[in-house]
């Protein structure tokens, strides 16, 4: 009897279920097919090969990089977007989503227009100091920061209206200072929705691909990342795109399975 | 419960329907008979373009209602998706090797060279940094076509016969992502074909240099076996190939193949 009745408690509405189970299929199919497709006997020879590893370094330093920018900057927009109170608070915060619509080739040319050689602010770099930012690794970190941080500032902004601000309150009146308040009671409470935001930044990261051709370029060692790596092979060889593709995949799905445990198992 | 799985077992075969009835809508459509699928390489657009209208108002007495689909992309992209299995007429790549890999991956037979494309050094208009050839361009920011790619290659040929070091600054997905680095003026030259100059107008004036001739890309056409309409495809083909085509092809930059013309 009690075996029906935790079945009865698990039962899932079929209106819920089918949709889901097709979404899922969708979603998890292609991923097969590459699994599948995938030449497993080259692969030990394609993790060999120093340029996939130096793509791949590449990424995880840039994409993680990105994300310690996206940090940097983004959680004080996501506070200003939250807590501060200002005319045309709307409309920043429609600006600040602008990089989650735009085609992300577009966004590297807006780059472009502003770091580039002849941009707002590279052309005075460039005459002045003789720097180009384009075609280095910096251009590969500001592409995917640009791209990426918008995931992070909706994320916080998300958690930091959730949250309740009487605690704030509570530590004012207790005579806490405002930066006081802001480290010790609102980013403690507001960490799972920070550390989900950083999650989702750095897998964006990791991914990027239009925006970081477009304003970094490609060079193995310097601006070549991953997904380069994966488009460029495609070009001449399906099977080593495949294998770049699913080592990227691994690594990614190996590194936000491992944060995932660590925070569900923290108190 | 059993009206709960009799439920859910309707939604899935309903889900399941619709999915099959989304995947079929292509094929329905490729019935019409008139309607051929080109696919070619992209440096080709805008002579394609003005050969497929040429084309569609020529052929509209005999069968109304002609119409070319035109897919550009890069050539390699091109096959893949050809050999994967993606519907088309013609294939029109823009060398010989990416063509000879959907041959051999069995999507057509014969293809016939149809146009010679060669590469330019392109510069900003009015070439401030006076370039005259590839030994100009040592020591400068010069963007490049990656290896992978028929302009690469051609690029990589081209530097090599020259012997001048010149190292460029990125090595592009495709041509035209290579000169839009130089229309954005963040490098001093490009590597590109000589059409994607013309394509490009006002913006970028070209410098012909003579190691080029070195590395020229054949650009091969083709019928597919999947070809829906055969007949159509023989006759766009015939039209790239004749007076008209070729007139087409050559205000574009284009060069005729060598040989039998």
């Amino acid at each position: 009897m009690s075996a029906t009745r935790t079945r009865r408690r698990r039962r899932i509405p079929a209106a819920l279920l089918a949709p889901a189970v097709i979404g899922l299929a969708f979603l998890i199919l292609p991923l097969a097919g590459l699994v599948v497709r995938a030449p497993w006997t080259e692969l030990p020879a394609r993790l060999a090969e120093p340029e996939m590893l130096a793509a791949l370094r590449l990424s995880l330093v840039t994409a993680t990089a990105a994300t310690a920018l996206s940090l940097l900057f983004g959680v004080p927009i996501a506070w200003l977007l939250a807590r501060g109170d200002f005319p045309g608070r709307s409309v920043l915060r429609a600006l600040v989503t602008v990089p989650l619509v735009l085609p992300p080739v577009v966004g590297g040319v807006a780059l472009l227009l502003v770091f580039g050689r002849s941009g707002i602010i590279g052309a005075p770099l460039y005459e002045r100091f003789d720097l180009t930012i384009p075609f280095t690794t910096t251009a590969v970190v500001l592409a995917m920061t640009f791209v990426s941080m918008p995931f992070l500032v909706v994320s916080v902004e998300g958690a930091l209206r959730g949250a309740d601000t009487r605690f704030e309150e509570a530590a004012a009146t207790l005579g806490a200072g405002r930066w006081t308040v802001f480290t010790h009671v609102t980013l403690p409470m507001v960490a799972p929705g920070v550390l989900a935001g950083a999650v989702l930044c750095w897998a964006r990261a990791l991914g990027e691909f239009g925006a970081t051709i477009t304003f970094a370029g490609n060079f193995p060692g310097t601006t070549q990342t991953m997904p380069l790596a994966v488009y460029l092979a495609l070009q001449s060889d399906l099977e080593a795109a495949i294998v770049l593709s699913l080592i990227l995949l691994a690594v990614s799905v190996i590194v936000l399975a491992s944060l995932r445990d660590r925070w569900t198992a923290a108190p | 419960m059993r009206t709960a799985a009799r439920r859910l077992a309707a939604a899935t075969a309903l889900a399941t329907a619709l999915l099959a009835l989304t995947a079929c809508g292509p094929d329905a459509e490729d019935d019409a008979g008139n309607t051929l699928t080109v696919f070619a390489a992209a440096s080709l657009t805008n002579a394609f373009n003005a050969l497929a209208d040429q084309f569609e108002a020529e052929h509209e007495a005999e069968r109304p209602g002609v119409g070319i689909v035109l897919n550009f992309g890069g050539s390699s992209a091109l096959a893949a998706q050809i050999t994967e299995g993606a519907p088309g007429d013609v294939f029109a790549a823009a060398d010989e090797a990416t063509m000879a890999a959907a041959v051999d991956a069995g999507a057509a037979d014969d293809p016939e060279v149809f146009a010679l494309n060669q590469l330019v050094i392109a510069v900003p208009e009015g070439n401030p940094d006076g370039v005259t050839g590839l030994q100009d361009l040592a020591g400068r920011s010069v963007a490049a076509c990656a290896e992978a790619v028929p302009c690469g290659s051609a690029a990589q040929t081209a530097i090599a016969a020259s012997g001048t070091p010149i190292a460029p600054s990125t090595y592009e997905p495709d041509v035209k992502a290579t000169l839009a680095k130089l229309a954005l003026g963040e490098v001093d030259a490009a590597l590109v074909y000589r059409t994607d100059v013309i394509a490009a107008r006002d913006a970028v004036d070209a410098v012909e240099f003579p190691e080029a001739a070195s590395a020229r890309n054949a650009y091969p056409i083709t019928v597919l076996h999947e070809a829906a309409n055969p007949d159509l495809a023989a006759a766009f083909i015939a039209y790239v190939q004749s007076d008209a085509g070729q007139a087409v092809l050559e205000t574009a930059g284009f060069q005729a193949p060598d040989g039998d013309r």
